[in-house]
């Protein structure tokens, strides 16, 4: 029974999060892009590259905004709990071999013990989150049930996986936990809230180029 | 008596926000069938949002990040309902969520917040990591409200005047002329021969005002044509619609007036077939010509260059054209107007004109892009009377701001912002600052040498 779960969680529905993540993140983008093209030109009409990438920088390098400057702590949290999120899963070993069996292609991995630590970091960033949220009232005033449960969502595969990587008693359990959480959150990024994965170029691009194109100001 | 004619006497120890007295508000909503609330939403949901609002609404992190953004909260105790994305969320985010089904009661709450709650001065997408754009979201929600006809009857009253006149206080043409004439017999007794050309094709300049300055403040263009006269410019004014680059209406989320009103504006320069237009000291009316007005337009850019009077006081300072023979003598701070900074990166260049006509500065904090809004912008002080209090008591941080300032010395605020000014003083009055505040042009003219050898050759030639 196990089993049987175990290879299905482990062999097609892969494939079928692989491909909702991927075809859905395109579909997202693009029809955003003809949306915009239709009812929104000023978008694509303003968009100017330099100016774009000039704001994207200032906001993906930790600290190089006053917003980010004026919240040390939360900037730390944020930037290593993103950081670690998108490199553990890429670079873990158990992945990478996983990869090399089905496609016989492999590259660099992480030393375990610092993948663990990965791992809690994105774990302790999850709760983090979830303390702020409900402690700090302007965050709890925007809250609702769906930013816990995509909070919850988050830290499912990792704490899955850290279990199942730690050989603690119900390792089968945990593993397929792991892998089918893996595969829900992947899906899910174009269509839940975490699109802002997909969308963070394109809303501060498009506000950089109206700042520095138009406005002649800075944004960060 | 304060600019905008209606400034109460106020007690500083109230804590609560005192309730606000519009009933037009009430009237205009009492007035809908529950139906037309949700036709008219879904219809401009469907029409006007497209990949901005989409993406703003599903983007957002519900990480509260832009609330240090927003004076609003910040004056208000920290009062959530007050960050911006919290004003989002009691808008704009239940109106998508219910498909426009909402109640009477919802439309009234939602046009206090959109038009009163929010100068639209875009400080909180200095702080959103996402770049979210709160101010267009608001003007979304005001554009509802226009739809549905439920607007504070101060600012829709503004926005009458532009639909019926094209400029925002009801000033006849006769006045307008007057105003003029006025101004120039009054300005030759200072500089004899001096002029107020008006509707003279060619000219290099076309100048724009805004309507409360023949209204209120017709020193002001008696101030202009000193400047413009000693530089020896050649310049014109209007006496046809035109003359006012004011433009309520994009506050008020009315679109297609909006656009009319530029529209006549860029016409009148055009027909003068004067070279560029340069505006007063206005935010607003800037923020409408050089970004607004002209995407309802059609245009990428306007027309034909637009110069803030920043830029053209400093241009006429660093080319000569005006000399500064005296510095203004009490210690200045400088208050960056959102329109003019956030939205024109002018802070750079006023800083330039106080290095030449100011003997001390000091700066206030934050600023340049980062200072606070004044509470007026955004149409929020052409609601009237009935929110002054609440606009005074919202922007606290202002008082403590200038108070910093004027602890580190400085007297006069320096604000090249018809708003601003308004909003200011209404500040200094309520929190005892007892600070004055001044126009760029106030203080040139009383700096400059009145006898420029260009000046006497301009007027020769008349
Ligand atoms: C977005 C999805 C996923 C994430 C974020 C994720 C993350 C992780 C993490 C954090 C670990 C533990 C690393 C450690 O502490 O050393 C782990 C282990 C593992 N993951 Fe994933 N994973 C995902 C999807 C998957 C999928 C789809 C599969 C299988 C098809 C899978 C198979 C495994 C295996 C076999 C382990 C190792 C367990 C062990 O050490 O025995 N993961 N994963
Ligand atoms: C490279 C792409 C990404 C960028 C630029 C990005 C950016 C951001 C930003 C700016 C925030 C706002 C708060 C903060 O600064 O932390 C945020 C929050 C968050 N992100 Fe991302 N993100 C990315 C990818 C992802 C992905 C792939 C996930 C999950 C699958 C994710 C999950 C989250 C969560 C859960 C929060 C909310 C934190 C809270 O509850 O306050 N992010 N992200
Ligand atoms: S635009 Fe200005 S007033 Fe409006 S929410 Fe943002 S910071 Fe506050
Ligand atoms: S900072 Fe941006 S993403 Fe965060 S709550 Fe405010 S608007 Fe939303």
């Amino acid at each position: 029974m196990m089993h049987d779960i175990y290879y299905i969680v482990s062999g097609p529905m892969v494939w079928i999060s692989m491909v909702l993540f991927a075809a859905g993140s395109l579909y997202r983008v693009f029809s955003m892009g003809l949306l915009a093209a239709k009812k929104d030109h000023v978008v694509i009409s303003y968009m100017n590259i330099r100016y774009a990438l000039r704001s994207i920088l200032h906001w993906i390098i930790p600290y190089a905004s006053i917003s980010m400057r004026r919240r040390p702590v939360m900037t730390a949290v944020a930037f290593s709990f993103h950081i670690c999120l998108i490199l553990t899963p890429i670079f873990l070993l158990a992945h990478v071999l996983l990869i090399k069996e089905s496609w016989n292609i492999s590259w660099w991995y992480l030393p375990d013990r610092i993948a663990d630590a990965m791992t809690l970091t994105v774990i302790a960033g999850c709760i983090f989150f979830l303390i702020r949220r409900a402690i700090r009232p302007e965050v709890r005033y925007l809250t609702d049930a769906s930013d816990y449960f995509l909070l919850a969502l988050v830290a499912a595969p990792f704490a899955s996986g850290f279990w199942a990587a730690q050989h603690w008693p119900g390792y089968n359990l945990a593993l397929v936990i792991h892998i089918l959480s893996g595969e829900v959150l992947l899906a899910s990024i174009p269509f839940t809230r975490f699109s802002h994965m997909l969308f963070f170029p394109f809303t501060r691009g498009y506000m950089g180029s109206e700042f520095g194109g138009v406005r002649k100001a800075k944004d960060w | 008596m304060s600019y905008w004619g209606f400034r109460k006497v106020m007690s500083v120890s109230a804590k609560a926000l005192p309730k606000v007295l519009d009933d037009s508000i009430d009237k205009a909503a009492d007035r809908l069938a529950a139906d037309q609330i949700s036709a008219v939403i879904e219809r401009l949901l469907y029409n006007e949002g497209g990949a901005r609002l989409k993406t703003y609404m599903e983007t957002c992190a519900h990480c509260g990040l832009c609330s240090d953004a927003c004076h609003h909260y910040l004056s208000n105790n920290k009062d959530p309902k007050f960050s911006p994305a919290g004003k989002v969320r009691q808008t704009i985010d239940l109106i998508i969520r219910k498909k426009g089904n909402v109640s009477i009661e919802f439309i009234k709450r939602a046009c206090e917040i959109a038009f009163t709650e929010c100068n639209l001065c875009r400080r909180c997408v200095l702080y959103c990591p996402f770049g979210i754009d709160v101010a267009y979201l608001m003007i979304f929600v005001r554009r509802i409200c226009h739809q549905l006809g439920v607007v504070p009857k101060f600012i829709q009253d503004t926005a009458h005047s532009h639909s019926a006149t094209f400029n925002q206080m009801w000033v006849k043409e006769d006045e307008w002329i007057d105003t003029l004439f006025w101004q120039e017999e009054e300005a030759r007794e200072e500089i004899p021969g001096l002029r107020i050309p008006v509707d003279q094709e060619c000219a290099e300049i076309f100048y724009s005002v805004i309507g409360p300055e023949p209204k209120f403040r017709a020193q002001l263009i008696y101030q202009a044509a000193v400047i413009m006269n000693v530089a020896g410019m050649s310049w014109t004014m209007t006496a046809k619609p035109g003359w006012d680059s004011s433009n309520m209406c994009m506050y008020t989320g009315d679109h297609e007036m909006t656009a009319r009103l530029k529209k006549v504006h860029f016409e009148a320069a055009l027909r003068l077939k004067t070279k560029r237009i340069v505006m007063g000291e206005c935010g607003h009316a800037f923020r409408s010509v050089t970004d607004v007005g002209n995407r309802y337009l059609g245009w990428k850019a306007p027309p034909l260059p637009v110069v803030h009077a920043i830029e053209f006081y400093h241009e006429l300072i660093s080319n000569k054209r005006i000399n500064i023979v005296q510095k203004f003598d009490k210690p200045v701070t400088f208050h960056d107007p959102c329109n003019i900074v956030r939205g024109g990166g002018l802070h750079e260049l006023a800083r330039g004109i106080i290095d030449k006509t100011c003997e001390h500065f000091v700066e206030m904090h934050p600023n340049r892009e980062h200072n606070y809004c004044c509470n007026a912008g955004g149409g929020i002080i052409n609601c009237g009377p009935p929110y002054t209090s609440k606009r005074v008591r919202s922007n606290r941080v202002k008082a403590d701001q200038l108070r910093d300032a004027k602890s580190w010395g400085a007297r006069t605020i320096i604000a090249p912002c018809h708003n601003c000014h308004g909003g200011l003083e209404d500040i200094i009055k309520f929190y005892q600052l007892d600070m004055d505040i001044k126009f760029f042009s106030d203080i040139i003219y009383g700096c400059m040498d009145k006898n420029h050898p260009l000046t006497t050759e301009a007027i020769k030639k008349y």
